[in-house]
């Protein structure tokens, strides 16, 4: 149960084992997707804000090359906020390179308190997670969650250089060029013109996952290794807050991908919970399985972070969906874990969102 | 557990297992079960046929060296650098992966895959400079292939040396 708390806090906001339910739920201001070309060429393609042509991004590197993305993010997040980079008290932010390269170069320029976080793919999940428990925790009444991923820059650091000639297993995923970004505020930051008739993006809850190992080894079948964590974190999303499968519009995953998805349904059926006609993977939606030739789907920071902001956040202003599970997933490893053997835990965090009038 | 049983490792059996490495163990049956993977037998059709023809560009090579008047020994040191160049401009121009993910290993095990492993780290690690970048990290593909080349050279020579040694005793 959660920790009771009478030293000042009037409410206690953590339910059950591990999820948190907001007083004032924090609204999303403004939010921003910037693709690459390949995820521009995809189904999801003209929902993204930004298409990037270039690879290089203008950039000289692939790293440059994500920092730009970040950049360039941020930078139109805060524009459609009509803020300004000053306004926003906390950049919660972070990528797949090493010792966050791609977020430390992008957002120097813009001048804002920062905490950096490391989730592998589910980076965008712990940074809303993150902005929305400092708004709400009253630390800070506009923060920005970022994070990017760029597909040359990960192949160079997991894998193998582009040039490489190899053959990818049918379980491999594709990693996501793309960055995107959101600007969460308090309730009271809601400035809507009368003649606006959306509606408003509120994060409700959030379930923080834990890092989950079920013992597979394989690098090349992260959905495998990140079903396990996808799982826990929906069953105790819905354990904690009581609820069913059916409360949600959409249960998202963020990159578990084709293989990953069945084993995370399988899983859930399991438990008890069907969540087979609710579920959506963005993995699964970014890309197209007949034409792209990418096997098992996208995956990256990027998949789940550019299909948040550039998809399901349109569903919802049109309100198509009015309440959805987002649940980016991540897999922790690094060369040098799986070069010594160890196996691939997985994470995931799971953020409710939800519409108001 | 018997190697039927293993095989009919289903979601239930991972999820009721309280055992951690049993779980992990069933979990990676389950897995292994529903990964879909490439046809060995189709693969193998592509790397023949791929490998194949890289192999009748070769002999092309020889007989042309050949035919220019080289020495049978020469002639193939000839066809060697013309499969290295010709297969480090594919790499450079980026077609050698996409001959590669159709080919597999007929473009893996010929001279042109070793080329390729070289040249590709070698693009890739330009910009992080000519000593840290290239100079360290060319090898990272081939660099096995080159240790363990030397090393089993090694070996056999010392074994070369001492069958040729007891035949002298």
């Amino acid at each position: 149960m959660g920790i009771s708390m009478e030293n000042g806090l009037s409410t206690n906001k953590s339910v059950g084992k591990q999820s948190v339910l907001f007083q004032n739920p924090p609204c999303v201001l403004g939010y921003s997707s910037i693709a690459g070309k390949k995820e521009g060429e995809g189904p999801l393609g003209s929902c993204f804000d930004i298409i990037e042509e270039d690879p290089l991004a203008g950039g000289k590197s692939w790293e440059d090359a994500e920092s730009r993305l970040q950049k360039k993010a941020a930078e139109l997040a805060i524009q459609k906020a009509s803020l300004q980079p000053k306004d926003i008290r906390y950049l919660i932010a972070g990528d797949l390179l090493g010792q966050l390269i791609a977020t430390s170069f992008g957002i120097v320029d813009l001048e804002i308190p920062m905490f950096g976080v490391y989730g592998a793919c589910s980076t965008m999940g712990e940074s809303i997670s993150i902005a929305a428990m400092l708004i709400d925790g009253g630390f800070a009444d506009k923060v920005i969650a970022l994070t990017s991923s760029h597909f040359a820059g990960a192949e160079k650091q997991f894998r193998f250089p582009l040039d490489y000639g190899n053959q990818r297993p049918l379980a491999a995923t594709w990693t996501v060029t793309g960055s995107g970004a959101v600007i969460l505020g308090s309730p009271k930051e809601v400035k809507k013109l009368p003649e606006d008739t959306n509606p408003t993006i509120h994060i409700t809850g959030i379930t923080t996952g834990k890092v989950m190992d079920y013992g597979i080894k394989d690098s090349m079948n992260m959905g495998a290794c990140m079903a396990p964590a996808a799982a826990d974190v929906i069953f105790h999303n819905l354990s904690d807050f009581d609820r069913k499968p059916d409360y949600y519009d959409k249960i998202i995953t963020g990159d578990l991908g084709y293989v990953g998805a069945d084993i995370l349904k399988d899983i859930m059926k399991e438990k008890g919970y069907d969540i087979s006609k609710n579920h959506m993977d963005c993995g699964v939606e970014i890309f197209s399985k007949e034409t792209q030739d990418t096997h098992s789907g996208g995956s990256g920071c990027g998949c789940s972070a550019i299909t948040l902001t550039g998809y399901v956040f349109k569903k919802m202003i049109q309100r198509e969906w009015k309440k959805v599970l987002f649940v980016p997933t991540g897999a922790l490893l690094s060369t040098v874990s799986f070069n010594e053997g160890n196996s691939v835990p997985g994470i995931a965090h799971g953020v409710v969102i939800e519409i108001m009038e | 557990m018997s190697e039927d049983e293993k095989k009919q490792s289903t979601m239930k059996d991972v999820i009721n297992e309280k055992n951690q490495s049993l779980r992990d163990q069933k979990y990676n049956e389950y897995v292994e079960k529903v990964t879909p993977k490439h046809s060995w037998f189709i693969n193998m059709c592509y790397a023949f046929f791929v490998g194949g023809i890289i192999c009748t560009i070769g002999q092309i090579f020889t007989n042309l060296y050949i035919s220019y008047g080289a020495d049978k020994e020469k002639a193939a040191l000839f066809t060697v650098v013309t499969l290295v160049f010709l297969s480090v401009v594919l790499t450079g121009f980026g077609i050698y992966p996409k001959l590669a993910k159709f080919g597999g290993a007929g473009t893996i095990v010929p001279i042109t895959g070793f080329a390729n492993s070289v040249a590709a780290p070698a693009i890739e690690f330009k910009r992080e400079g000519q000593v840290f970048g290239i100079g360290c990290k060319i090898f990272t593909i081939a660099g096995p292939v080159i240790l363990y080349g030397i090393f089993s050279s090694w070996l056999l020579g010392i074994l070369y040396l001492i069958l040729n040694w007891s035949k002298i005793m």
